[in-house]
């Protein structure tokens, strides 16, 4: 009896614990360019010219629009994703003021204050960290810090719009050569309409000498965000790239489709770290951002690697298969993936690796935690082509149930078509051991703060791929994620 | 028995071995000791024919053949035996069926008759007892879920069954306690005759109280660097290899 | 013509020839096929023929082995010969009593021995005749045609199989065997519909053979509902040996309620395009499902195993493990699913799938699965494809085996997990010979079949 009425205690505690509030959720008051809602051709145009793009630009936009015109949307993943009316979102909005800035003290208060909320200490990272940042706010790219910093080392860091125009040779040349204009639904809703983004490049033998940064933050009511990043690192060059995602409280949902590529020459390494931080939706799941993100890497060149790492604890609806196409012999692919879920949020998420090179290497470590009503499956694709002599891959994909309310689910597809490599796949699911909370509680640690230290140790093997400051927002926020007393 | 001339040998294009001269002669026992990663296990591995191991330069006569153009089992049916430092378990392969295709091949080998099941089970008893080795061990996979020790026991129980003319035992003593050590030494020495002969790697002079050498080595950035009796084993024992390392200069 | 109108066309061929002999398919046929036949044949129109765009036979299109023109058996053939008489059973020191089917129907004979009191085995025909209340308990419960096109053509066509009942505590101590042959004048499209139940306190181990007796080409739909009580006991073993001209879709559905065990073993020695399609539903607390297979491929040969595992009530346990060996051209596919519904607590599922390629034409596919909706439990999966352990062919040369004998050696090794799961002594030493023999490329041809056809 006694026993029962611990176990309630326990559950009552769990939820509570599992209920944390969004701490990002605040609206930035400032004023806004919207275009009119919907998507048409013309739309497309608008677009294009509010941005002055050349016609390049423009070419590959109606092409994405005419190939998304004839897809629908897919419904392969486990999820369940309430219809989209893409006519009612407005496709463009750009902070009104032009955000020229010379130095940090001539951005709007506004802004900062947001960055100040959003916890990234922009200025702090600049003197302190060294990290350069691209801060993408509902699409428009606001400020590049220490441009002139990597400019010496002829690395150009610059917001996508930039891009276009300064170096339109290099976005022709790899634009859309990682995820193609009709890949899938959204990532051909993504190059036709898509505002702005960041891009990257990586001159031969440079090891860029800081990690790179982009924030994205939704904030206007109504639109969508569709960014698009582009890396293209040279020979023996190196780079470490890190983004962010976050978005005020809103009652309806919000789109979000980005496309990231990625492009690796011979010998090339690109590190690219995600948190994942999209309002999730309230505990009864009204609202949230819908997470619909296409994200790619070709390892073209010899003995290149890419590196995915990501901890998702946001959006309502997460679908984002981070990938890699290792098309160089002895190219390297990584996924490392912490994802969370909580009350009535959903993801569908893992890794596809395409091994086409020979003696090409990829691991896929994937940690899921289910909690509330929650359901959280991974996904992944292992390809070895007949020409990948002498690959291998493992993966490893755990998942972790709080409750007996939420789901874990693994979707692995393996297909291997050369006697010469191995794959090896493995996936758990089990609870949270009340052993080791009950062992926790012994030592005077109580439930909540047992459970953050379990996920935390549970989630560590990936936490521990991030960069420094990365991997310390990463752990506060899946104990944020849990935590009830945070608000 | 076995004359190793000027050998060189590399691992993921490594040089390992770097011009190794060893002669060995009927009833010989000789000791090679060395520090860690000085080549020894990789000097068993290229005799026994192992894939990775790339011989660059040098050659090696077993019984005055050329050992390196021959398949891994040929050399074992000719008489060459490899005590594994890692036993690897084979789950699936039952013991007493891997042991009786071995003996079996090497009798064919011979031109001998094959063994009958009667006449196999008596030798195998035969064997065990020599080595200590429990009966249970036989009815499960080759070293699936066997204890260290009783790995090194599996070793030389099939050293006993298979007679080679020449042992390589590649450090059997790592990870045996005293009276396991014993154990396989007697079996070893039981097996000793004027017509084979064998190779002892270790690290410790211990094994060597056990099975006394005719000859002690000593190898060193893939060479020989010394050679002496077996008074070499216990000098070594006293100073460390760090007394070789600075006659060496390195 | 293009692609679309010809797979329409393919599924409109099927339709047509429904319509052709549906006065014949309900002539003699008793009322419970009769009524769910005109229901799965529309839900066999709505689905058609299952191409790879369907997620269920996504490593299967089976529309190129729909093409041929293949004449049907809808009505029950004078036996011509004895089935038994020419062939030599795969398992010949198995004390089995046994019972034979040819192209789906049930063969009337004189079998030695005797069933223990109260069970049957019988053909389903008869059965719905004499014991209509029986099977209409239990026919189309479990095997649902709107789900499964192969289910649905099935149930559409069925008209006979086996019947088995096996009443309350009854202990069958000799293994029941049914030898299911194809043998017909010319390309023939076989139905078999089987039905077993198994009462509360039920022991029995079944042995299914499938074989061909000619070089005609084949495609056989069968499907098979059977229902375990509580604290039943079922063991099923499966042998397949067929040619290459053969389809094999084998559809198998289980109801498990408490306390119930059921091992399935499926060995899939021969046969040109195999499917094995196994649902088991633990639809009891406390029960166990062990679902076993191995194939063996080679030419162009292609098995796919699809297997769900659905625990639908606390405590339950089940175990799978598949294991291929591809060479060739062949092609094999293994998707599994464990499937926890919210409240089936506490329970054990484990899931494994490995595979060896011997070479660089053959394709693996595969794709294990947990959908997990309760969280006291322990489930895990791990699928692998590679080679043989280098290293532990090493160790066999180096004690002087040869490197083929080795090679053999680690196969059976490979292989071993899954044959000792037969508890039946005498098939697993006769299965043991028959993997060691196939694997040596012995019985590259149905084994030891009378018409020793080199296809």
């Amino acid at each position: 009896m006694e026993r029962k009425v611990e176990m309630e205690e326990q559950n009552k505690l769990l939820n509570d614990v599992t209920q944390a509030d969004y701490k990002y959720g605040f609206v930035t008051d400032i004023e806004t360019d919207i275009i009119e809602k919907g998507l048409n051709e013309d739309i497309i145009r608008l677009i294009s010219k509010k941005k002055g793009e050349p016609e390049f630009m423009l070419n590959f936009r109606l092409a994405a629009f005419k190939k998304w015109e004839k897809m629908e949307m897919p419904d392969w993943a486990y999820l369940k994703i309430p219809p989209i009316d893409l006519q009612s979102i407005s496709y463009y909005a750009a902070p009104k003021k032009q955000p020229k800035y010379e130095s940090l003290d001539e951005v709007d208060p506004e802004l900062l204050d947001t960055f100040n909320k959003l916890g990234i200490p922009v200025e702090e990272q600049k003197h302190l960290a060294g990290v350069a940042v691209d801060v993408v706010m509902d699409s428009v790219s606001v400020k590049t810090t220490f441009k002139e910093t990597l400019a010496e080392k002829g690395i150009i860091f610059c917001s996508f719009s930039e891009a276009v125009k300064e170096h339109p040779e290099l976005v022709k040349k790899y634009l859309g050569k990682a995820v193609p204009v009709s890949d899938n639904y959204f990532a051909a809703l993504n190059s036709a309409v898509f505002s702005d983004g960041s891009f990257c490049y990586i001159p031969k033998g440079v090891r860029c000498p800081m990690e790179l940064s982009t924030y994205f933050r939704i904030n206007a009511a109504n639109t969508g965000q569709f960014e698009r990043t582009l890396i293209v690192a040279d020979d023996d060059s190196y780079v470490s790239y890190l983004e962010g995602c976050t978005a005020p409280m809103r009652d309806e949902n919000q789109l979000h489709a980005a496309v990231v590529e990625i492009i690796t020459m011979d010998r090339a390494e690109v590190k690219y770290s995600t948190v994942q931080n999209w309002y999730p939706g309230n505990k009864e799941g009204v609202g949230g951002i819908y997470n619909f993100v296409t994200k790619r890497g070709v390892c073209r060149g010899v003995s290149s690697k890419i590196s995915w790492t990501q901890v998702e604890t946001g959006s309502a609806i997460t679908w984002k298969y981070p990938s890699c196409i290792l098309l160089g012999d002895n190219s390297v692919g990584e996924f490392n993936s912490v994802a969370l879920t909580n009350n009535f949020q959903q993801a569908d998420t893992g890794s596809k690796m395409i091994h086409i090179g020979k003696n090409t290497k990829s691991t896929i470590i994937s940690k899921g935690i289910s909690a509330g009503r929650s359901d959280n499956s991974y996904r992944g694709l292992v390809k070895v082509m007949p020409g990948a002599k002498n690959s291998r891959n493992f993966s490893q994909c755990d998942s972790l149930l709080l409750n007996d309310t939420c789901g874990a689910h693994t979707f692995p597809y393996i297909d291997v078509r050369n006697k010469s490599s191995i794959v090896e796949h493995e996936a758990t699911t089990s609870k949270i051991g009340e052993d080791q909370i009950f062992y926790c509680n012994q030592r005077g640690i109580d439930t909540e703060t047992a459970i953050g230290m379990i996920v935390n140790g549970y989630a560590k093997e990936v936490l521990n791929k991030l960069p420094m400051e990365f991997a310390v927002e990463a752990q506060k926020l899946l104990q944020l994620s849990l935590e009830g007393s945070v608000g | 028995m076995l004359k190793i001339k000027n050998l060189y040998a590399s691992v993921d294009g490594q040089e390992i071995l770097k011009g190794i001269n060893l002669e060995i002669k009927p009833g010989e026992v000789h000791a090679i000791m060395g520090p860690n990663g000085s080549g020894k296990s990789t000097l068993a591995n290229v005799l026994a024919g192992k894939q990775e191991y790339e011989v660059t330069a040098g050659e090696v006569t077993f019984l005055g053949e050329n050992l390196l153009d021959k398949a891994p089992e040929t050399r074992a049916k000719d008489g060459l035996f490899l005590s594994f430092q890692y036993p690897v378990e084979i789950p699936g392969v039952p013991m007493a069926n891997f042991i009786k295709t071995a003996v079996n091949e090497h009798r064919v080998h011979r031109g001998e008759k094959e063994l009958t099941a009667g006449q196999f089970l008596k030798l195998m008893r035969e064997k065990m007892e020599l080595v200590e080795m429990k009966t249970k061990l036989t009815n499960r996979s080759v070293n699936e879920g066997f204890s260290g020790g009783e790995k090194k026991k599996n070793e030389i129980f099939q050293m006993a069954m298979l007679e080679p003319k020449l042992a390589i035992l590649d450090e059997t003593d790592s990870g045996l306690d005293i009276d396991a050590l014993r154990t396989v030494a007697n079996g070893v020495n039981a097996l000793k005759s004027p017509e084979t002969s064998s190779i002892v790697i270790t690290h410790y002079q211990r094994l060597l109280d056990y099975i006394v050498p005719d000859f002690v080595h000593i190898l060193y950035h893939g060479k020989i660097v010394k050679t002496a009796g077996k008074e070499l084993a216990l000098e070594l024992e006293e100073k460390g290899y760090d007394w070789i390392k600075s006659e060496k200069g390195n | 013509m293009s692609v679309l109108v010809e797979k329409a066309d393919l599924s409109l061929k099927y339709i047509a020839h429904y319509n052709k002999v549906k006065e014949l398919l309900v002539k003699g046929s008793p009322d419970i096929l009769n009524a769910q036949r005109k229901k799965a044949f529309q839900d066999f129109v709505m689905q058609g023929i299952p191409t790879n765009k369907n997620e269920k036979y996504k490593y299967t299109n089976l529309h190129p082995y729909f093409l041929p023109d293949f004449s049907f058996i809808h009505q029950r053939e004078a036996q011509k010969t004895d089935p038994n008489a020419i062939f030599h059973c795969d398992v010949p020191q198995l004390d089995s009593y046994v019972k034979t089917t040819t192209n789906g129907w049930f063969n009337e004979s004189k079998t030695e021995g005797d069933l223990p009191e109260g069970v049957i085995l019988e053909s389903l025909e008869k059965m719905m005749k004499e014991q209509p209340g029986l099977v209409e308990k239990y026919y189309a419960k479990i095997a649902k045609s709107n789900t499964d096109a192969m289910v649905a053509l099935n149930t559409a066509f069925a008209k006979d199989g086996y019947f088995l009942y096996v009443p309350k505590n009854v202990v069958c101590e000799q293994p029941i065997q049914l030898i299911n042959f194809l043998e017909a004048p010319e390309n023939s499209f076989v139905t078999q519909r089987n039905l077993v139940i198994l009462e509360q306190g039920a022991d029995v181990k079944l042995i299914l053979c499938d074989h061909t007796l000619n070089l005609n080409r084949y495609l056989c739909n069968s499907v098979t509902e059977i229902f375990v009580g509580e604290n039943a006991n079922l063991d099923y073993y499966t042998l397949q040996n067929q040619h290459n001209r053969t389809t094999n879709i084998n559809s198998v559905f289980v109801q498990q309620e408490r306390d119930s065990v059921v091992t399935s073993h499926t060995s899939s020695f021969h046969g040109g395009l195999i499917r094995n399609n196994m649902e088991f539903v633990l639809n009891g607390e406390n029960a166990e499902a062990n679902v076993f297979g191995m194939a063996f491929l080679d030419k162009k040969q292609h098995v796919d195993n699809f297997t769900q595992i659905i625990h639908k009530k606390p405590n339950g346990q089940s175990n799978q493990v598949y294991k291929n060996v591809l060479d060739d051209e062949a092609t094999g596919a293994f998707s599994g699913l464990i499937h926890v519904v919210r409240d089936a607590q506490n329970t054990n599922a484990f899931q494994q799938n490995n595979n060896l390629l011997l070479s660089d034409t053959a394709t693996m596919q595969t794709k294990p699965q947990l959908i997990i909706d309760a969280d006291d439990v322990k489930c895990s999966h791990g699928a692998t494809v590679g080679q043989i352990d280098e290293e532990a062919l090493f160790y066999l040369r180096a004690r002087g085996i040869n490197e083929d004998k080795a090679r053999l050696m680690m196969m059976n090794a490979f292989m071993h997990e899954v044959v000792r799961k037969i508890s039946v002594e005498a098939l697993r030493d006769r299965i043991d010979e028959l993997v060691e023999r196939r694997l040596n490329g012995e019985v590259a041809k149905c084994h030891e079949c009378a018409y020793q056809c080199e296809v």
